[in-house]
């Protein structure tokens, strides 16, 4: 009888086990966000992890430029805040889920490049930033150059550092880390003297409530990034009417509210608002 | 068919599979080195010290590998200033990455280690105690030789399953096998191909441990 | 107290010990004390970078849903592994040659390949090949590389556990006109599955510390990858670290001392034929006890 319990109970904690995270699953429907208005939902891709421009609060809501941004687009398109629905698109993930059709637009800190525009479209741009360096605020690292000889990070796979490295310091040391909190962990420490990546990312970071006051941006512009809004390709209908949504944000001034609220503290100087189509190279 | 490899320089196929091996042969003589110390520690006299190697094992044994290595690198190195002597990034993440490794590895050889020790019959010890060794002596003369011997298949199995770690190096971006496979397989076409390769590579790899260690431990196996 | 190792202690090594204990006292005091200091010196002990977690919203928004997907995974993977792992198990006992051969070069095969090779794997030829979204994608690639890896593992625990039976029981069922089949499947089978219980409880613990591998390589949004959305909303990626691990530490013991009672219980049991497969014994798994080759793998757990 004994042997029959202990195995019951190795049975019933399997099944436990099932029952408990069989809710935890995402929902397999991928409508995303198929016609416009009425009730139903729309789903977007944004980062998770980015504040300031895309990052995901405690309280489960969502915050950033971007987030912002997508929301004025969404209601443009006929959705309200409610019928919203935020999903995270990392880097290397952004392609494909539009392709699928997995979201109707992405608004994540997507540069546009000739590379990705052969596999999908983009409205705006609506934000125009470059790759700068994030320092301590008492560094005397003012120039790229300055990187010679010093402790860079930047992301896996992100090709920032990459560039400082063929293009203005040949002998910064690069750490590569999984996040940009870990970076900042490490520029904190001082186990690296700069971080890079795009302007706007760094000031989110900066204006961060726990890093007030410690780091300063060099207000370098090693590139220039235009973010635009990835649709699916061929979309033209979607691309047309977000255009459109952008410029009125524009033109209501709404831009300029949605760049004070989420850049405001960092001490950034941001570009003033693009020219939609226009690219700046 | 193979024309892509050439693209790969940094590292290349021969060079991500060497750094395997670096990986594989360090972290193997560091784990069992610290894994036999810890092993004397949890069969030693001291109640601390078995305690403390108790606590090791049991906490080292339950946490990912993932998680310690990626610890080596933004705790150990940028909190706690472990850099391992190396400025250089690259450098220093594959010296943590060994850290990573032995300290995870450790605790699988000194339950080994222990496995072999229980094995060895009592009268072997008080027979040595009885011709006046010490303590020392008994088990570096008496117990270890006896119980090393009945370890070589764990601790084969061990070492396969070490290979086999080493990929994890990759999440702190140490150049080795996983790496380059993660690379190749975003960027060309041939996902099969370059799935064999790098699975013919690790067979490569681990087929010969397990057949020359087993081998050894069959023919230096304590007849009982 | 007296082991394989020393006998109770005399007068002169009771002082040594004594010694010794203080020695590593203070040795683990000047670790400790290593550890504050540097901790406290790089401001990772500041309050607001662990109070998150002593508020809902941490665990609520990001953890707990990373810990649903690490143990979704995790059971996925082991509801799959295990038929499978017994079919390849049993047909490695077959009788025949055809059957044997091929299920033990896969075994043996998928024994040789990391698991975090299979999940890269696999994550691209769904990316090219299938049609998931990139939720599913994720969890897929991580639950297939787990399931190669692991039916190829459980197989061998199967076999184990079917060879760790007492001759008798085979040969009783043949004494009595069992076919092969009926032998494998009434009398054996059902025994070995009970004495392999504490076996897979142990290798549910090897699943759960795999599952992190996706996380951090291909993204899926389990605990450890969660966590660093948390770092980003927090900014405390050290204490994030520090409890995840702490999160891993007690999942995964609450598992081995499952599987360990689980074990005493059946070796006490006195239905059973006594034959009991723990994780120690999968270490121990070699071909002297179960008649096979050497193979290319760690049985146990690792």
């Amino acid at each position: 009888m004994k042997l029959r319990k202990a195995s019951a109970a190795a049975a019933a904690a399997l099944v436990l086990s099932l029952t408990a995270t069989a809710c935890g699953g995402g929902d397999g429907d991928n409508e995303g966000g198929s016609g416009s208005g009425g009730g139903d939902k729309i789903k977007i891709g944004i980062k998770y992890d980015q504040p300031g421009l895309g990052l995901k609060e405690p309280d489960g809501t969502f915050s950033g430029f971007d987030v912002d941004v997508a929301t004025y687009v969404a209601k443009e398109l006929g959705y309200d805040a409610d019928q919203i629905e935020f999903v995270e698109t990392k880097t290397p993930d952004r392609e494909n889920a539009l392709k699928r059709g997995d979201v109707k637009f992405i608004a994540a800190t997507y540069s546009i490049t000739d590379e990705r525009k052969k596999s999908v479209d983009f409205a705006g741009p609506y934000l125009l930033a470059h790759q700068d360096l994030l320092v301590k605020a008492d560094s005397d690292i003012t120039e790229a150059t300055d990187l010679n000889g010093k402790n860079l990070c930047s992301v896996v796979g992100s090709t920032s550092a990459q560039n400082v490295r063929d293009d203005f310091a040949p002998k910064a040391n690069l750490q590569e880390r999984s996040g940009y909190s870990e970076c900042i962990s490490s520029l904190q420490s001082g186990a690296v003297d700069a971080l890079t990546t795009d302007d706007s990312i760094l000031a989110g970071f900066a204006s961060q409530e726990q890093y007030k006051g410690q780091f300063k941006l060099a207000g370098l512009k090693l590139s220039n990034e235009n973010y635009g809004i990835g649709v699916k390709k061929g979309d033209t209908e979607t691309l047309n009417k977000i255009n459109a949504a952008l410029e009125k944000m524009v033109s209501s001034k709404a831009w300029d509210k949605a760049v004070k609220d989420n850049f405001g503290p960092a001490n950034y100087k941001n570009e003033p608002a693009p020219k939609i189509g226009v690219i700046v190279q | 068919m193979f024309d892509f490899l050439s693209d790969y320089d940094n590292p290349t196929l021969l060079g991500a599979f060497w750094m395997t091996v670096k990986l594989t042969v360090l972290s193997g003589l560091g784990s069992l080195v610290w894994g036999t110390l810890l092993a004397a520690m949890r069969v030693s006299p001291v109640p601390l010290m078995r305690g403390f190697g108790t606590a090791y094992v049991n906490i080292v044994r339950n946490i990912p590998l993932t998680v310690i290595i990626i610890f080596t690198s933004l705790g150990l190195a940028d909190v706690f200033g472990v850099t391992m002597g190396a400025t250089d990034f690259k450098v220093q993440g594959f010296r943590l990455a060994i850290l990573g490794l032995v300290g995870y590895t450790a605790a699988f050889v000194c339950e080994a280690i222990r496995s072999g020790i229980n094995t060895v019959p009592l009268g072997q010890a008080e027979a040595a105690r009885a011709i006046g060794l010490t303590f020392s002596q008994t088990l570096r003369l008496v117990i270890l030789p006896q119980a090393f011997r009945s370890v070589i298949g764990p601790l084969a199995n061990v070492l396969i399953a070490l290979t086999k770690n080493t990929t994890v190096a990759a999440a702190i971006g140490v150049a080795e096998a996983a790496y380059l496979m993660k690379e190749m397989i975003e960027n060309e076409a041939q996902v099969l191909l370059i799935g064999a390769i790098f699975a013919f590579g690790f067979v490569v790899l681990t087929l010969p441990t397990g057949l020359i260690l087993g081998w050894l431990s069959k023919r230096l196996a304590v007849k009982r | 107290m007296s082991s394989v190792l020393y006998d109770a202690p005399g007068p002169r090594a009771k002082r040594r010990n004594v010694l010794l204990s203080v020695v590593f006292f203070a040795l683990l005091v000047l670790l400790v004390w290593f550890v504050y200091d540097a901790m406290d010196e790089k401001n990772q002990l500041e309050w607001a970078l662990w109070k998150p977690f002593t508020e809902s919203p941490a665990w609520t928004t990001y953890l707990l849903p990373g810990l649903a997907d690490t143990l979704t995974a995790a059971a996925l993977a082991m509801v799959i592994a295990l038929p499978l792992g017994a079919v390849f198990g049993i047909a490695r006992l077959s009788d025949h040659r055809w059957v044997r051969g091929p299920s033990a070069t896969v075994i043996e095969f998928f024994r040789a390949i990391p698991v975090l090779l299979l999940m890269l794997f696999a994550n691209e030829a769904y990316d090219r090949w299938a049609n998931f979204t990139t939720e599913q994608r994720q969890l897929y690639a991580v639950v297939t590389g787990l399931v190669l890896y692991n039916a190829a593992v459980l197989a061998e625990v199967v076999r184990a556990g079917i060879l760790a039976l007492p001759k008798g029981q085979s040969e009783a069922a043949m004494a009595i006109g069992l076919r092969k089949n009926q032998t494998m499947r009434v009398i054996l089978l059902p025994q070995a599955v009970t004495a392999m219980l504490p076996a897979i409880v142990s290798q549910l613990v090897v699943i759960v510390k795999d599952t992190a591998l996706g996380g951090v390589m291909i993204g899926f949004t389990e605990l450890l990858s969660t966590r660093a959305t948390l770092a980003a909303a927090f900014g405390n990626p050290i204490a994030s670290f520090v409890v995840v691990a702490l999160i891993y530490i007690v999942l995964n013991f609450i598992l081995t001392s499952f599987a360990s009672w689980l074990e005493k219980r059946l070796r006490r049991s006195k239905k059973s034929t006594g034959a009991v497969l723990s994780a120690e014994d999968m270490e121990e798994l070699n071909p002297a006890a179960t008649g096979g080759t050497y193979g290319t793998g760690a049985g146990g757990t690792i």
